[in-house]
């Protein structure tokens, strides 16, 4: 006997062509993990509000979904919220919106529990305290009056976690539970509802575009398509042989760091030098300002033709590095650029510098003008450089070969899709043919098989153009695809530069190491058994003496508490530990 | 907002919005065509004919007024006048407001600080006893008003107009105009202000009926468009003395002016919502 049953389920919205979910069956048994995976817009997060009783009233729906003997769709409030909480409970993919921010997270999982009577009035404080014990939330008498904006994303979907397991529920839905975290934190997020469905033995419904997150926690696997379900079965057996192609093409793509490094040839000569840069914002409190040091002090060097990563969790500093770098925010230190230096603020720049140092952006819908046409979008860095003949006919040309083909060009940025704006964004930056192309998170934003589209593009690039790049993300096996050197960041600070092939086989610096861990591999065969690390990136606003990745450090002594480690800069890679030289980090 | 396309699609569908332009359209058609069809002049007077109501009157549909001339013709060269004030004078605004609040939300900083404290001590000053003084002082004239109404309505447009252009220069696109090297005049230029058009279009829709209420106020104050040219309000103020005896001198040009204000603001509302759904009122 199943607990949740659906059966050609349907959803339609006005106005729209086709089916949002069309004809979908499928089952969870009790105590299952169902993994249901598919790229945006296939009806993975319709079919969990479907299931929850969430979508919007001018949905169309069709067939049944019952948990038990229940009917839910067309079921009236009541009986719904009888469903709900009790019996299915729903952990959302952003947790601060689906947070009240204005009551302390305490007083919003008591009210859950009085709302749905599941314990007694005067016991509420006792079972929530609990229940944030149990999802490892540390000191929860003190969390209990925290409100949700002072709690890090990791520690908000604990609380969510938390918020859904009060009433004990058959079936737990979750809804891109890590995708808005970062790695480390992922890692123990999965860990946590791991060893939560062994002590409740509820079902859970993990839904997620990510293979690796599926690989290592889920029994079963359903794979959906434009709101189809294209491939269904153990999870094991889909990974090795998968039958359908969407399943084929999404592992085909699947970034893993088990793969190779890039292997195209660098350049010799160094086309960007920076030297002691930092950023440092005034943050505004009640009756003064408080400094904060996104980056401290960081040296960055790029060679002709080269691909340098940078990668760290959110609020490393990786970004701000980059903006200093283009010029965008204010920043202190030495920048050398094609052997000239480089002014502080991009108004001060030469044209010859502004030409030949571009970035793209994270979300490519953003960076393009949407009152402009796409061809004038890519034409404008000509003619704002007094190239105004052949302008028109040079931006077709680039983009064709980013390909984006002429039906396009007279289109407006709303029209395209988020891989098509990117490569629109990438052909804008190369059309002036510049030295060095910065791209902060340039993927992160788009689609399994869109990003390899468009990491393949810039490869080409780089090979056909020479382009020395400068790729910022937090996702590893991006790096592993594409940097031909790798620089890790923490807390504002460099912690480690090293060549792929060196960082990724042997890290000399812990953080490195635990990243790697972190990193969840799309294959259930290679289900790695490492600890996650510990704790969260700390607060930069003040950031511990010494070392500052000492506090989450297992092999961290007296000494690093007390010293800031030295950045050593040595040949084949560079490291900031007391410990370098004595610990073996290797694989 | 969406601020994908200048009129979104749901434009055609808002039934409120479809029926203020049709029935300005109308009003727009008639004001300008209507005196070639009559015949009548809305000047010439005919002193025989003094005070004849619509249903008397032979020659004209709303009848005549205190010296016999032509309601009909009066009220639509009236509507024409108010609405030429009105559109002009919010241009006016709209031309200063645009490029004052674009390039106080830009630059930023000490730049934007002054230029806003200026606006919050404009706002400071009664306006209205500030035109009245300007119109007392200085020769009454259609430029007058135009100048005296436009100084009132720039001030909320440059404050709505810098609010959005702050947002805007956040986006992406302008980090990555200011990377090709796009001068600050021509990112105000070609990235900020296109995309201000659809809130700014909203606004202006909104501040035509204000331009119309000051400008018949000023006019049934008397210190408006003077004899013998004539607009919606001085048409009222001229009814008001023969409220008891003729009231369809007043009561006609009141009914034209209020069909007029009921429009556009249905029309700003529901143009608003269309752009900015998240303001739903």
């Amino acid at each position: 006997m199943s607990l949740l049953k659906v059966q050609n389920l349907q959803v339609r919205y006005p106005r729209s062509d086709g089916a949002v979910v069309e004809n979908l069956s499928f089952s969870i048994q009790k105590g299952e993990c169902l993994g249901l995976v598919g790229e945006s817009g296939s009806g993975k997060t319709q079919t969990a509000m479907a299931i929850m009783g969430l979508l919007p009233t001018n949905a169309k729906i069709g067939g049944s979904v019952l948990i038990e003997q229940t009917e839910i769709l067309g079921a009236s409030t009541a009986t719904l919220n009888q469903i709900r909480a009790r019996r299915i409970a729903m952990v959302f993919q952003d947790p601060l919106s689906a947070l009240n921010p204005y009551i302390c997270i305490g007083s919003q999982l008591q009210r859950i529990l009085l709302e749905h009577k599941f314990c007694p009035p005067n016991e509420a404080v006792q079972r929530v305290l609990a229940m944030l014990t149990k999802v490892g939330l540390p000191d929860p008498d003190r969390q209990f009056r925290v409100f949700p904006h002072q709690l890090s994303g990791g520690m908000r979907q604990r609380v969510m976690i938390g918020a859904a397991l009060l009433g004990a529920p058959d079936l737990l839905i979750a809804d891109e539970p890590t995708t808005a975290l970062d790695v480390t934190v992922q890692a123990q997020v999965l860990t946590l509802l791991a060893s939560i469905r062994e002590e409740t033995d509820a079902a859970l419904l993990l839904i997620t575009h990510d293979l690796s997150v599926v690989a290592g926690h889920c029994d079963r696997l359903l794979v959906m398509d434009r709101g189809r379900l294209v491939e269904e079965g153990k999870t094991a057996k889909i990974f090795a042989s998968p039958s359908s192609d969407k399943m084929k093409a999404l592992l085909a793509v699947a970034p893993r760091i088990d793969r190779n490094a890039p292997t195209t040839q660098a350049g010799d000569d160094v086309v960007l030098d920076a030297r002691d840069i930092s950023v440092g914002f005034k943050e505004r409190r009640l009756g003064g300002h408080k400094n904060l040091h996104a980056v401290r002090s960081t040296d960055i060097s790029l060679r002709r033709g080269e691909t340098l990563a940078i990668v760290g969790e959110s609020g490393s500093g990786k970004t701000s590095l980059v903006r200093a770098l283009v010029g965008l925010i204010p920043t202190t230190g030495v920048v050398s650029f094609l052997g000239d230096r480089l002014a502080a603020t991009v108004g001060a720049r030469t044209a010859l510098q502004h030409r030949n140092l571009q970035m793209i952006f994270q979300d490519p819908l953003a960076s393009l003008n949407p009152a402009m046409r796409i061809v004038n979008i890519v034409a404008e860095p000509l003619i704002v450089h007094g190239e105004n003949t052949q302008a028109q006919a040079t931006a077709t040309a680039m983009l064709a070969r980013v390909g984006i083909s002429s039906e396009y060009l007279y289109r407006f940025p709303h029209e395209l899709s988020g891989g098509q704006a990117q490569r629109v964004a990438i052909a804008r930056a190369l059309i002036l043919k510049p030295a060095v192309l910065i791209c902060d998170e340039a993927v992160a934003a788009l689609d399994g098989t869109v990003q390899e589209e468009i990491l393949n593009l810039l490869q080409a690039e780089q090979a056909q153009s020479g382009v020395a790049i400068v790729f910022i993300t937090h996702d590893l096996a991006v790096v592993r695809q594409l940097g031909h050197r790798v620089a890790v960041m923490y807390m504002g600070r460099l912690c480690e530069v090293a060549d792929n092939d060196a960082l990724f086989s042997r890290p000399r610096h812990p953080y490195t190491r635990a990243l790697l861990d972190a990193v969840p591999v799309p294959d259930p065969d290679i289900q790695s058994t490492h600890r996650s690390l510990i704790g969260e990136v700390g607060s930069i606003l003040s950031p511990p003496s010494g070392c500052p990745f000492h506090p989450r450090c297992e092999h961290a002594i007296v000494m690093c508490s007390d010293r800031l480690p030295d950045f050593r800069e040595e040949p084949f890679g560079s490291v900031a530990c007391h410990r370098a030289d004595e610990l073996d980090l290797g694989y | 907002m969406s601020g994908n396309t200048f009129f979104p699609a749901s434009f055609r569908r808002s039934r409120a919005v479809s029926l203020s332009l049709f029935i300005l359209g109308i009003i727009g058609l008639i004001s300008v065509v209507g005196p070639y069809l009559t015949g009548n002049d809305y000047l010439s007077i005919d002193l025989y004919n003094r005070f004849s109501s619509p249903a008397m009157a032979a020659q004209s549909y709303f009848g005549t007024d205190d010296l016999g001339r032509d309601l009909f013709s009066r009220t639509l060269m009236g509507v024409r006048v108010t609405l030429f004030v009105a559109v002009i004078a919010s241009l006016v605004s709209l031309f200063i407001g645009v490029l004052y609040g674009a390039i106080a939300g830009y630059l930023g900083g000490k730049v934007d600080a002054i230029m806003m404290r200026s606006v919050d001590a404009l706002y400071a000053l009664p306006f209205i006893f500030l035109v009245i003084l300007l119109m007392v002082v200085f020769e009454q004239s259609m430029v007058l008003i135009f100048i005296a109404i436009g100084a009132i309505n720039w001030l909320d447009m440059a404050r709505i107009v810098r609010g959005q252009t702050i947002s805007l220069k956040q986006r992406g696109f302008v980090d990555a105009a200011r990377l090709i090297g796009v001068s600050s005049g021509g990112i105000i230029w070609r990235h900020i202000t296109p995309n201000l058009l659809g809130i700014v279009v909203v606004y202006m829709t909104l501040t035509i009926p204000q331009a119309i209420l000051v400008e018949s106020f000023l006019s049934f104050l008397g210190l408006g468009i003077q004899e013998p040219q004539t607009s919606l309000g001085s048409l009222v103020n001229g009814g008001v003395n023969y409220m008891e005896s003729a009231p369809w001198l007043m009561v006609i040009p009141a009914t034209a002016l209020a069909l007029i204000l009921v429009c556009f603001n249905y029309l700003g509302d529901g143009l608003r919502d269309l752009v900015d759904p998240k303001s739903t009122t």
